[in-house]
């Protein structure tokens, strides 16, 4: 028990890194899932060619293969970012497949009917989309959302292999250092219940919030 | 007649070669280091000693390292492992299995054992004894014990080729340096320059070679033999060597805390190795291939399994270009010196 | 597919602009593409020399080899989590509360813990309990563990799922309690899971690449060792990625197939399970159906 008191500064750090990689990931996932689902609703043929290469392609490889791709294959060819930001744009990438399959799936949950409406009253393609169908579409699917959101948070714990100092890399050095894994371990699984708990509870309530009441 | 009597002969003669080649007691000095791959008679063990397991089971599983050039690094094309300590290993599995060295080799299964899993490959007794590079120290001593050291390094400092900023460890302050978790070399980082900055650190050497490369660290630490086979590999363009060892790194066989007999076995191979003249020829076959001169072989350390090591511990640090010294004065295997 | 979804059939001017839009579309990506071809000429890294070793039989043998691991992991992994999660689903629908709180204890544990921390904690910290695993077995258990938690949540949302009639019709005819599990609910229960299932298999083979951090030699770690030894980390890396596509690609192209083979055969919706990563794949093949849904 001592073994984790005197760690603590240790451990806040580490989930505190993880915290901020969570959130910029997730921040970046949602960005880019929103445009790669509207690539793949659109009427455009050559975006939703792209959209749907960008989704079967990161879908389907690791996200430890990509990450190691990103911070020791890319440098050959300039593409050079420090760990904590290649974490977070690897992450951002990946995660935003997911984002966007969930999106779409969201949207074509959407009657056709509202799309219809938005057009007879004349609106654009990009105004419905983003006035209409989006806002609805979102409110479907904030359950796989969450999800993803927890799916995140264990993900970053790859980036200790790139060697950000985030949770699972602290909880690594003090089992190696105290040399009690028992411990450390048990002390890590709390340290992760104390996010994963607050954002399930957080992403509960805002389903309900938004829930689409038929 | 006349046939059966000359093979009787023949016989004879090979019965008594074989019986003065087996006996470590009594070692042939060799002319040249290549007639010592010569074939060995093998030896008999005490029932339920690990040699003894060993040679019933009809190999021996060698931990080393994979992605270590120049001492044990694999080769996908062959799918073999090549470097001094595989070397040493086989000559090893020769001193339990008998057999010319190559025969030997075949009974040798390499297991990879990356740094942070040696100790625990050692306690599981998943490998029967660990040749990878593996520094000896008094922390390690208490969780394995120590046959050797084989070779004596020196830790040491690895830049790009055109960076003239640091001649020493105290340059490393302010820097970023990479080096490999849960291996000495960083604690020695932190112990001598406490203001470099070593928050870039991977599981392997090798991916600390790509990082300096592509600029995401300034200089690379570890033992100056490690450093050596990275600034090989890219065949001597990228990198350099700083050439200023600041610690002695004894290299060792680890083998399961208490294995005395196995210990003592393998002190007896090492031993053997030096005078046969085997040692410096694995040596030529890999390190000494990639240009560095073979030091003088180190005097292996027979301590009590209590612990207290008795006096005659190597201090001279091998470095590439120089001859060393095996002054023997000090008392811990660990003394930062530099020659 | 896309067009109709949006609104009715695009006039004259619509499908102007979408034209341009088309061409315009066309011609961002084809530089785009150009740029990153040229970058990687620049850089040299479209040389031959790079390239060369990745053709040469020994060269794929090794990786096949790592493949062959990945995939031997996969399937083991798979069958004992699947052993695990059909316990734990069992566990979590049970009568008795001790078995619901603990089944639900471990599902709710595991399935927040990272991955990577479940594989150190199997080969670092289980021989301190005198357990010595290989990083095989290691990779095995820690697949097992998280992926049998994940697997119980789909049996169960599977069982769930199932239309309480069912259960109580067959209850009704006087079957007892493991008669009903055995003869009426799994088995519609299973069809209705097979494409979660095969989704999830596709996220635990992409979890055997965890198996590089403690140096077991699946694709991942393959490809990283050829990357150092043939100073080409980009080609090798990518190759591995390369070979992750189309075994994964492979494997959701039969979870959609199965999917839409369900829902034509048992009109049955696929499974919903919270903190399966990609059962949107599944949704969104769900909405990919033509207008008889």
């Amino acid at each position: 028990m001592e073994v984790l008191l005197s760690h603590l500064d240790a451990f806040a750090g580490g989930m505190r890194t993880t915290a901020e990689l969570a959130l910029a990931s997730f921040a970046g996932a949602l960005v880019i899932g929103v445009l790669v689902a509207a690539c793949r609703v659109s009427p455009v043929a050559p975006l939703r060619a792209a959209g749907t290469t960008y989704v079967e392609t990161f879908r389907n490889i690791p996200p430890l293969v990509l990450l190691v791709l990103f911070f020791f294959g890319f440098p050959k060819i300039g593409i050079l970012y420090s760990p904590f930001t290649s974490a977070i744009i690897v992450m951002a990438v990946y995660t935003g497949s997911f984002v966007g399959e969930a999106v779409r799936s969201g949207i074509n949950t959407v009657a056709a009917g509202q799309a219809e409406a938005a057009r007879a009253i004349g609106l654009t393609f990009s105004q419905s989309f983003v006035l209409v169908i989006l806002p609805q579409a979102l409110r479907a699917v904030v359950p796989a959302i969450g999800s993803l959101f927890s799916a995140i948070l264990r993900n970053v714990s790859l980036a200790s292999v790139i060697s950000v100092q985030e949770l699972a890399w602290v909880s690594e050095r003090l089992i190696a250092d105290t040399g009690r894994p028992f411990q450390i371990l048990a002390g890590t699984a709390v340290a992760y219940l104390m996010m994963t708990l607050p954002s399930g509870y957080l992403f509960g309530v805002i389903e309900r919030k938004t829930a689409i009441k038929r | 007649m006349h046939k059966s009597r000359i093979s009787l002969l023949a016989l004879l003669v090979a019965l008594a070669m074989v019986a003065a080649a087996c006996g470590p007691s009594e070692p042939e000095p060799e002319e040249s280091p290549t007639e010592a791959t010569g074939a060995k008679e093998a030896p008999e063990f005490a029932a339920g000693s690990t040699m003894d397991t060993i040679q019933k089971r009809g190999n021996v599983i060698v931990g080393t390292k994979f992605d270590q050039p120049l001492f044990g690094q694999k080769n996908p094309i062959t799918n073999e492992i090549e470097g001094f300590d595989v070397e040493m290993a086989k000559i090893f599995a020769q001193g339990i299995f008998g057999g010319t060295l190559e025969e030997a080799a075949e009974k040798v299964e390499f297991v990879e054992t990356v740094s942070r899993v040696r100790e625990a490959n050692i306690t599981q007794g998943t490998v029967d004894f660990i040749v990878a590079t593996y520094t000896i120290n008094d922390a390690r001593k208490e969780v394995v014990d120590f046959a050797g050291p084989y070779y004596i390094a020196g830790q040491d400092i690895m830049v790009n080729k055109d960076d003239d900023s640091i001649s020493g460890v105290e340059d490393l302050n302010g820097k970023k340096v990479c080096s490999v978790q849960g291996s000495t070399s960083i604690a020695n980082v932190v112990e001598q320059a406490p203001q470099a900055d070593i928050s870039i650190s991977f599981d392997t050497y090798s991916k600390c070679a790509e990082a300096l490369k592509d600029g995401r660290v300034e200089a690379v630490t570890t033992d100056n033999i490690i450093l050596a086979g990275l600034i090989d590999e890219d065949g001597g363009e990228t990198f350099k060597l700083v050439n200023n060892p600041f610690t002695t790194e004894p290299y060792g066989v680890g083998v399961k805390k208490g294995d005395d007999a196995l210990r003592d076995f393998l002190n007896d191979k090492i031993e053997e190795s030096y005078e046969e003249g085997s040692w410096e020829a694995a040596y030529e076959r890999t390190v000494g291939a990639a240009g560095i001169p073979a030091p003088e072989p180190p005097p292996v350390d027979r301590y009590s399994s209590s612990g207290a090591s008795p006096a005659a511990t190597p201090t001279g640090a091998a470095s590439p270009g120089a001859t060393t010294t095996s002054a023997a004065t000090t008392t811990a295997p660990t003394t930062t010196t530099t020659n | 597919m896309s067009a109709a979804t949006l609104g009715d059939a695009l006039g004259p001017r619509g499908r102007r602009r979408v034209a341009i839009a088309s061409v315009l579309a066309t011609v961002v990506l084809a530089y785009a593409l150009w740029v990153a071809i040229r970058r990687l000429y620049v850089a040299g890294q479209l040389d031959a020399a790079k390239w060369e070793l990745l053709t040469r039989p020994e060269v794929i043998r090794f990786f096949l080899g790592g493949l062959a691991n990945t995939l031997k992991v996969a399937f083991v992994a798979l069958t004992m989590a699947a052993l695990l999660g059909g316990v734990l689903a069992l566990g979590r629908i049970s009568r008795s509360f001790p078995l619901r709180a603990v089944a639900r204890a471990y599902v709710e544990f595991f399935r927040g813990f990272p991955l990577i921390l479940l594989i150190f904690f199997a080969f670092f910290a289980l021989p301190h309990a005198g357990i010595n695993l290989s990083r095989y077995w290691s990779l095995v258990l820690a697949l097992t563990a998280y992926n049998g938690a994940v697997l119980g949540e789909i049996f169960r949302a599977g069982i769930l799922s199932l239309d309480r009639g069912q259960g109580e019709a067959a209850m009704s005819v006087g079957l007892p309690y493991w008669p009903v599990m055995r003869l009426v609910i799994l088995p519609q229960a299973f069809r209705r899971m097979t494409p979660t299932i095969v989704s999830q298999a596709v996220t635990l083979l992409k979890d055997t690449s965890l198996g590089f951090v403690v140096g077991f030699e699946e694709l991942l770690r393959v490809g990283q060792i050829a990357g150092e030894f043939g100073r080409n980390p980009l080609q090798t890396l990518s190759l591995v990625a390369v070979f992750y596509v189309m075994v994964n690609f492979t494997l959701s192209r039969v979870a959609r197939h199965l999917e839409i083979r369900q829902r034509r055969r048992y009109r049955a919706a696929p499974i919903e399970v919270a903190g399966v990563e990609d059962l949107v794949a599944v949704g969104a093949g769900a909405a990919q159906q033509p207008k008889g849904r």
